[in-house]
């Protein structure tokens, strides 16, 4: 026995390396985002061996890195996977591994280390990256025992995917890459601590349905919760059963589709006036994967201040943390959806008088809907909002649409019927410009034959406009739609409405020619100057099989309206 | 309403998990008043007490909080009525010949020990309710408290509760 035992040691021993190399095969990688350097070298040299199994894309700067795996995971649903060096290759994913940990997005970020000999010894590329990033992952490690890495490993995809999910960080000594261990891939986690409820509870569900079926104004107000537990069609299901109008936030869209009757668009600041007057009038609310964001709720105090609240959650930390729930329900959305079905299927008497009683709200949701719709107006400069619509009608909805962050964001949250889920890959909770762009990239490479775009300010695109190169070197042929209207767009609008119009260095008086730009770095450039121009320049770049960037020269002063001050109540809004 | 609370914490006995749950108190903007942290009898697992303040909402998401941690096993919270809660001072006092008595006095009243002597000094041990040690402070501070050092509060289920 022993003696076998010890053959099959021999047998399976590898070097850190390869075990890293292995494990990630081992939990169905196929796709990394990295940057090489000193502490990682070993890793690479091995991954030169795995050329046909593990497609490696070489960033331009390991921010890139961490926001195209962030892009690979919420456009796949798979865990996004990053490689970077010790020190500065470390610090410079923290971004990127913080939007992750704000949004629950699922990655794995392995980072070199300096030798274990040296650690804390101010060596050269050290840094404490567990101690860095133990605020922004789900969980970090440093693995100081080559026993320790296949064991770690698992656990940290474990852990990024199930739950909640989010980043997981493994920090690995470049001695443990070059040491020699034998390789026996986990096929369990053991972990006291973690144990993610997913299942609701029956007493609470049941409750929730008699709730749903009693009240007169119910709404279902839906976030990235739907999306991330794969939870639409249940989702769907439920709302035609009991005809419940729903909101979304930023991060649920897609998680209904945009142009059913039943859907009234996102709520919160730049929410729709039927969104935020329907929160605001119900008397019943069910939250679904969402967590009462400031963006979302305005002034707390008076959110759904007419309704009693349910909240179905994974994370019972999400559940009244901002507002009181009198119904919570813990557990993955997908499943509690389908329980609620279950216990709501066969009630068709009490559905149907539902139904009926709540006509009356339905059609009060849609008056408002249709006394304020979402709008703008046209003159002869191009409105940015009028780029997003011919966007949306030229792709036919069917597009994955990254964002920067500021007014492009929202007018595309706004103006953008999304249809499906995971096609809007957003920053919604740490909200960072320079996301967008690598974001669309790791879609691209997650969905090679889909239609993407990163839709971006002036301002947002410099930020990481050096991955142009890594689109160019992988031929992804990912659309950058620049609103350019040489502003920091949202910081202007805030400085109007709340500083006087002080436009405090928010104006991008110095901007690159993005069409000279675009072709110095070997994509291919358009610009529209004209209203008239922007529908060909977008079907000119969907004609072509490289990475464009689309420079659109909008209305230097639009806003986006909706608007709530910060702070306000939701229903006290700036409307156009 | 702002209250003193006592959390019993389980914590998987790995390097950088008192960082983690101290961190996540500063992070979020809660108050340790005190922490105490030693090995329990099972292999690789600790016992964290520590005491906060906050209203009940606050405490809600305290406990939710440190729960979303993977190594934390178990938070339970404690009460001066379903748990023993003890504390232990050593309290260094001036002591001459008019107030070497009266120290001798205030040892036996509150049931503790002289644990180390000098010319001019007594180190008295006490254990006991974070209202006796303060108490104790109280009358001690007349005769001059030369220095003093508590630890934290530690706490254990009573035994009613466990029935």
């Amino acid at each position: 026995m022993n003696h076998n035992k010890n053959n099959n040691a021999k047998k399976n021993l590898m070097t850190g390396s390869k075990i890293i190399i292995e494990s990630l095969i081992n939990e169905g990688v196929d796709t990394i985002f990295g940057y090489p350097g000193g502490a990682v070298l070993n890793i690479y040299d091995e991954l030169l061996n795995y050329k046909d199994k593990i497609n490696h894309v070489l960033v331009r700067h390991e921010q890139g890195a961490a926001h195209a795996a962030d892009g690979y995971a919420r456009a796949s649903g798979k865990v996004g996977v990053v490689l970077v060096t010790s020190g500065p290759g470390a610090t410079n994913t923290i971004t990127g591994i913080a939007t992750a940990n704000m949004d629950s997005v699922p990655m794995v970020i392995i980072t070199g280390q300096v030798p274990t000999n040296l650690i804390g010894n101010d060596a050269f590329q050290e840094a404490d990256t567990v101690g860095i990033t133990r605020p922004c992952t789900k969980h970090n490690y440093l693995v100081k025992d080559i026993k320790d890495l296949a064991r770690t490993i698992k656990e940290a995809f474990y852990i990024a995917s199930t739950g909640r999910p989010g980043p997981v960080l493994i920090d690995i000594p470049k001695d443990i890459t070059s040491s020699v261990y034998e390789f026996d891939y986990p096929e369990t986690v053991q972990l006291h601590g973690y144990n993610p409820t997913y299942f609701g509870h029956h007493v609470q569900i049941a409750k929730l349905a008699s709730e749903i079926l009693k009240a007169k104004k119910p709404l279902l107000y839906i976030g990235g919760g739907v999306i991330s537990s794969n939870a639409s069609s249940e989702l769907l299901e439920l709302a035609e059963l009991l005809d419940l109008p729903i909101t979304s936030t930023l991060m649920g869209l897609g998680g209904f589709p945009s142009c059913h009757p039943l859907f009234f668009g996102m709520l919160g600041m730049h929410g729709t006036y039927a969104s935020n007057m329907a929160i605001s009038n119900a008397d019943f609310i069910v939250a679904v994967g969402a967590r009462f964001d400031d963006r979302v709720t305005g002034k707390v105090e008076e959110f759904g201040k007419n309704a009693k609240f349910a909240h179905i959650d994974i994370d019972p930390s999400s559940i009244g943390k901002n507002v009181k729930i009198e119904i919570p329900v813990v557990g993955d959305v997908k499943s509690v959806l389908s329980s609620l079905l279950e216990v709501l299927n066969g009630r068709n008497e009490e559905i149907s008088a539902a139904k009926y009683e709540r006509l009356g709200w339905l059609e009060e949701i849609n008056a408002w809907k249709y006394e304020h719709p979402l709008t703008y107006r046209m003159n002869d400069v191009i409105k940015p909002q009028y780029v997003i619509e011919k966007i949306y009608e030229l792709t036919g909805g069917d597009a994955i649409i990254a964002t920067e962050v500021g007014q492009s964001q929202m007018w595309t949250a706004q103006f953008y019927k999304f249809k499906n889920p995971r096609t809007l890959l957003t920053s919604g909770g740490l909200g960072t410009m320079g996301f967008g762009f690598p974001a669309a990239i790791g879609a691209q490479m997650a969905h090679p034959d889909k239609v993407v775009f990163d839709i971006a300010g002036d301002g947002s695109i410099q930020m990481n406009i050096q991955e142009l190169a890594t689109a160019v070197q992988y031929n992804l042929p990912v659309k950058i739609a620049i609103i350019n209207n040489s502003f920091l767009g949202m910081i202007r609008q805030w400085q109007e409405l709340f500083y006087h119009k002080r436009y405090s260095f928010s104006e991008m008086n110095v901007n690159p020619d993005f069409v000279k730009l675009a072709e110095a770095y070997g994509a291919v450039g358009l610009r529209a100057k004209d209203p008239d121009d922007v529908v060909p320049v977008i079907e000119k770049a969907l004609s072509i099989k490289k990475p464009v960037i689309m420079d659109f020269i909008v209305d230097r002063e639009e806003s986006v309206y909706p608007m709530v001050a910060p702070g306000s109540p939701i229903t006290g809004m700036l409307l156009v | 309403m702002e209250k003193t609370h006592i959390l019993s914490i389980t914590v998987e006995n790995e390097s950088g998990v008192l960082t983690r749950v101290a961190g996540l108190f500063s992070a979020r903007g809660f108050n340790i008043d005190s922490i105490c942290v030693a090995k329990t009898l099972e292999k690789n697992e600790s016992k964290m007490i520590i005491a906060t303040s906050g209203d009940a909402q606050i405490l809600e998401q305290i406990v939710k909080q440190l729960n979303r941690l993977i190594n934390v096993i178990k938070v339970q919270e404690f009460t001066d009525d379903d748990s023993v809660l003890r504390q232990t001072v050593l309290v260094k006092v001036n002591a001459d010949e008019t107030t070497k008595g009266d120290i001798f006095r205030i040892k036996e009243i509150f049931n503790g020990r002289i644990i180390d002597v000098s010319r001019n000094h007594y180190t008295l041990e006490v254990t006991g309710s974070e209202k006796k040690i303060d108490s104790l402070i109280d009358i001690l501070r007349p005769l001059g408290i030369k220095d003093i050092v508590k630890t934290g509060i530690i706490a254990l289920a009573s035994a009613k509760k466990i029935i």
